[in-house]
């Protein structure tokens, strides 16, 4: 978060509601953030914290009937919210795309391999036949397959998981998009995979100049891999910093809990965060002041009543935090 | 993908069989000798020994069906008790009549019920969905033969749109054949779109959830090529299966349309054999009509195999 | 996966997870009274047909051939003078009977054969699966004609064979049942305390399949209804000159252009009444899927 130049995704107080029978949803819940060129933002939180529902937000895929989005989603100075469905649809996977977190089941069944690349490539830089088939072996060469060629002609199910993996990640990189949104891209896979499709990931990232948003519920993936971090909960960023400082000097007592509870790696592969005690809240009617405040051990009668708003922690405002008690760290006056 | 086929066709050697012996069954063990059905009951017992030896009913169960199964492969399903012509030939006759009758009707059925479902399910909720299936639960209910009836009087006899009776072959006036069995097949299909309707909705409200179809949003594809070139396909399995089990509704369903409309079928036919008590005629049909039925279904796998990647392994 | 798109079901499940009985009871609304009160109708005169002031179903009066709706013959009179709402009361019994007791006699069956295939599973499954499999591989009408050109028209008759024919989806929903009660924890604890087989599957697993198999039931007995109609409009049902809403029908198609009041007027109640045991149907199970989600 040092150098200085324009934004490409400027994220402000967002806001998505599912309509459900109960009434609105509130998966993000004023949200806002930047993010440059090459850089990479970690979001991380626990299961329904609306992580998802923000990426999906972002490259606008939610069915506009069940869904209500609020606020601004600047890309290169346009705001997304308002632009026209064919004109997102031109962005979509050309200039932002998105790898989601089970390959198994983000790949469609019933197509071959190749005619999933090459659609994105007919669809946006209008390569088909022989030029779409040859840059679609180039694309999964590029993200480590072996044999590409008879890839092309094979179903998602003759693949393994990290294979598959690999191939959505070729199907995001096909248009060099601006900004890639990977939605706990790993989550699905094997320990030993997963550094591998990160890693991937970072090559990619630094090759091209892309930005990357690097969805997990895992602190300790992002860690290695992001410039800055955004903790969310109940579909509210509750701590956000440059990666350094969240890990060095973390405040709010929600972000300690995730940093306590990272998963070993002795833990099988699939194991879900269940460290914090209680559940998440009812997102349809939260709790009225501090969301965490039902399960947190330093909660106050100020944090039941009033919302702790996001704020900034030191003079440079780098480091943002909502808690009235924010737990006291080594080389910090709270 | 090989085995698959040779598994696939394995079974239906075994289902052939089963079904064969089935109709062969059918009118050996039931109550009643054919004989005595064949004369009335008040013939001599002379006269229905000489019947008996000359129908070959005196011999054992077993040569009597390998006999019989002989025949049925060589074509040769006997001839009628009653009008002496040989069974095969009339069935030939009449299946043309049928064959026509079932494809356009079921073919008219998802022609109304693929678009429908593909867009109910698009809509899931909206206006036109609740319409859709609306209409789709009062026709359910609506038995083929009262809706032919319907059709019948309102664009035959009041409106004198098309014939309400008769027949002309398709290759005698393709455009009258097509206007005498358009009522018909409209009545079937009207009765049967709504199972098929209902069905592919279902799967594929639940593909459009899929990860995939989100993935296919994400990568710029427009609503159109999305349901029909991504979510389709793999929400039309249970579709498949269902229309080919279907093909029995519409075979009572041609049952019934063919006596109303006059149509020179293999349904009107067994109908009047099963009045006529024409054993060999009914025999016949039956049997000619389950095998039909388990090739269509045989069919069906295929066409799921073809559908389904993952089915061939 | 995830539980995003347009997911209706997603919403509405978590929805309807919550409310109270009384809610539930309300919601039944008159999509499902206003069929019950039809079906009511329709049982209560099929059953009280012979001590109702009508006419006979049967006999010819030829003063009153072909009479319109009025005021003396409420339905009118067919083309032999015979009053069709005294016909179509009688009627509605033959399609009631068979109707009811086809299923019946399906389900006691089915039930029977799907509680022991989920429950002992291995070979009994596999032998009562391929039976099953035998009997549908056959379009089940065949079976019913061929079985009447032989034997001749009569309901017994019908009402045997078209059971027999119902015999295998209620083996499956009756399967698809017990395998889900027979891994719950009191199944399981029933078992572990020495109940005999049979114990077990009386007193804990049928209670249970019960409710779902007769909800079931209902779709299958307007589809009985309707397979009825289908035979005696071919005239193989209870033979004439004895009404049933299908050869009512089928008598009056000859005069379809000039009287149409005459095989309108039982397809219409065919309709209603095949309509009214759908709709209740599709309401309760609505019902009952949700219970399961709820446990
Ligand atoms: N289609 C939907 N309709 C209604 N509510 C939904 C829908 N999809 C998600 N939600 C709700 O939105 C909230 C946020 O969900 P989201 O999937 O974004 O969480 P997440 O942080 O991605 O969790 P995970 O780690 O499990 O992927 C949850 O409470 C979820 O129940
Ligand atoms: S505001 Fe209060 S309840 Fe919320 S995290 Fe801080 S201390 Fe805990
Ligand atoms: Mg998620």
């Amino acid at each position: 978060m040092t150098d200085a130049g324009p934004a490409l995704l400027e994220v402000n107080n967002l806001t998505t509601h599912f309509h459900t029978p109960r009434g609105p949803l509130r998966a993000v819940d004023g949200v806002s953030f930047s993010l440059r060129r090459g850089q990479t933002l970690g979001i991380v939180g626990e299961s329904g914290s609306g992580k998802s529902a923000l990426a999906r937000t972002i490259i606008g895929i939610l069915s506009k009937r069940r869904t209500t989005t609020t606020g601004r989603i600047a890309f290169e100075g346009r705001d997304l919210l308002t632009l026209s469905e064919p004109d997102m649809r031109d962005i979509r996977g050309r200039d932002i795309a998105m790898v989601f977190q089970d390959p198994t089941s983000s790949l469609n069944p019933v197509k071959r391999i190749g005619v999933q690349i090459t659609e994105v490539l007919a669809r946006h830089l209008g390569l088909r036949g022989c030029a779409a088939r040859s840059r679609a072996t180039e694309l999964l060469t590029s993200v480590g397959l072996s044999l590409p060629e008879e890839r092309l002609h094979q179903y998602p199910h003759q693949l393994s998981g990290g294979m598959r993996q690999r191939v959505a990640i070729a199907i995001a990189l096909a248009c060099d998009p601006k900004l890639l949104i990977a939605d706990e891209p790993t989550t699905s896979l094997d320990v030993t995979i997963q550094a591998q499709i990160l890693d991937l990931l970072h090559r990619r990232q630094k090759a091209h100049d892309m930005a990357m948003i690097l969805i997990s519920h895992d602190l300790g993936v992002v860690a290695g891999y992001t410039d800055a971090v955004a903790v969310m909960y109940a579909g509210q960023v509750v701590e956000q910093a440059s990666t350094r400082s969240l890990f060095r000097n973390c405040r709010m007592p929600y972000t300690a809990a995730l940093m306590r509870s990272a998963p070993n790696l002795s833990d099988p592969p699939h194991t879900r965060l269940r460290a914090i005690a209680g559940r998440p809240p009812d997102m349809v009617l939260p709790p009225p002041g501090c969301r965490f405040g039902p399960r947190c051990d330093h909660a106050t009668d100020i944090c039941r009543n009033e919302r702790p708003t996001l704020s900034a922690s030191d003079a440079v405002g780098a480091h943002l935090y909502a808690c009235w008690h924010p737990v006291a760290s080594p080389g910090a006056s709270a | 993908m090989m085995s698959y086929f040779l598994r696939k066709l394995l079974r239906l050697g075994v289902v052939l069989l089963v079904v064969a012996a089935a109709s062969f069954l059918l009118m050996t063990l039931l109550p009643g000798d054919v004989a005595l059905a064949l004369l009335g009951n008040d013939a001599t017992p002379e006269a229905v020994a000489q019947v008996r030896a000359e129908l070959g009913l005196d011999q054992p169960l077993l040569l009597r069906y390998l006999h019989w199964l002989g025949g049925f492969l060589r074509g040769d399903l006997g001839r009628s008790y009653i009008t002496q012509v040989p069974v095969m030939e009339s069935i030939l006759d009449r299946l043309p009549v049928t064959i026509e009758l079932m494809l356009l009707s079921q073919g008219l059925a998802l022609l109304i019920a693929v678009p429908a479902g593909v867009l109910c399910a698009y809509k899931a909720g909206s206006r036109i969905d609740q319409f859709a299936n609306a209409v789709a639960l009062l026709l359910l209910a609506a038995p083929v033969f009262i809706l032919a009836i319907l059709l019948m009087f309102l664009f035959a006899l009041k409106l004198r749109w098309l014939p309400s009776t008769g027949y002309v072959p398709f290759m005698t006036d393709p455009v009258r054949n097509l206007a005498h069995l358009a009522l018909p097949a409209l009545a079937i299909a009207l009765a049967e779109w709504p199972s098929l309707f209902a069905v592919l909705r279902a799967d594929m409200i639940r593909t459009l959830q899929q990860d995939y179809i989100a993935l296919a949003k994400a990568k710029g594809l427009g609503p159109a090529f999305i349901l029909f070139r991504h979510a389709l396909r793999p929400s039309s399995f249970t579709l498949v299966t269902i229309s080919g089990l279907q093909i029995a509704a519409t075979i009572a369903g041609a049952l019934v349309v063919e006596t109303i409309f006059g149509l020179p079928g293999i349904g009107r036919m067994l109908t009047g054999a099963v009045y006529n008590r024409d054993m060999m005629l009914v025999q016949g049909c039956v049997a000619v009509i389950s095998v039909g039925y388990v090739l269509i279904n045989f069919g069906v796998d295929l066409i799921y195999a073809l559908l389904d990647p993952r089915v061939r392994q | 996966m995830s539980a995003f798109a347009d997911d209706p079901g997603h919403e509405t499940a978590s929805a309807m997870a919550a409310p109270s009985p009384m809610q539930v009871r309300d919601r039944l609304g008159f999509r499902f009274w206003l069929p019950a009160v039809w079906i009511a109708i329709v049982v209560a005169l099929a059953t009280t047909a012979n001590l109702l002031p009508l006419p006979s179903p049967i006999e010819t009066d030829f003063a009153a051939l072909s009479n319109w709706p009025d005021r003396t013959h409420w339905f009118g009179t067919d083309q032999l003078g015979r009053d069709i709402l005294s016909r179509a009361i009688f009627g509605a019994r033959i399609s009631l009977t068979v109707g009811l007791l086809a299923p019946a006699l399906g389900l006691g069956i089915g039930m029977l054969l799907g509680m022991a295939a989920g429950y002992f599973r291995g070979r009994v499954e596999a032998v009562i699966a391929a039976a099953m499999d035998a009997v549908m591989a056959f379009p089940g009408i065949l079976v019913v004609l061929a079985v009447t050109a032989y034997v001749g028209a009569s309901v017994p008759l019908l009402v045997i064979v078209l059971g027999v024919l119902t015999v295998p989806t209620f083996m499956r929903v009756a399967r698809a049942n017990t395998l889900v009660f027979a891994q719950h924890d009191f199944v399981l604890a029933a078992r572990a305390m020495g109940a005999t087989h049979w114990r077990v599957l009386s007193l804990e697993i049928l209670p249970n399949v019960v409710i779902p198999m007769l909800i079931y039931a209902l779709l299958v007995i307007s589809r009985i209804i309707v397979v009825e109609g289908v035979l005696s409009f071919l005239g193989l049902s209870l033979p004439a000159p004895w009404p049933t809403w299908g050869n009512m029908i089928a008598d009056g198609q000859v005069d379809l252009a000039t009287l149409p009041y005459i095989p309108f007027i039982p397809a219409a109640l065919m309709f209603l009444t095949v309509l009214s045991i759908n709709l209740i149907g599709e309401r309760l199970r609505a019902r009952t899927d949700l219970r399961g989600s709820a446990l």
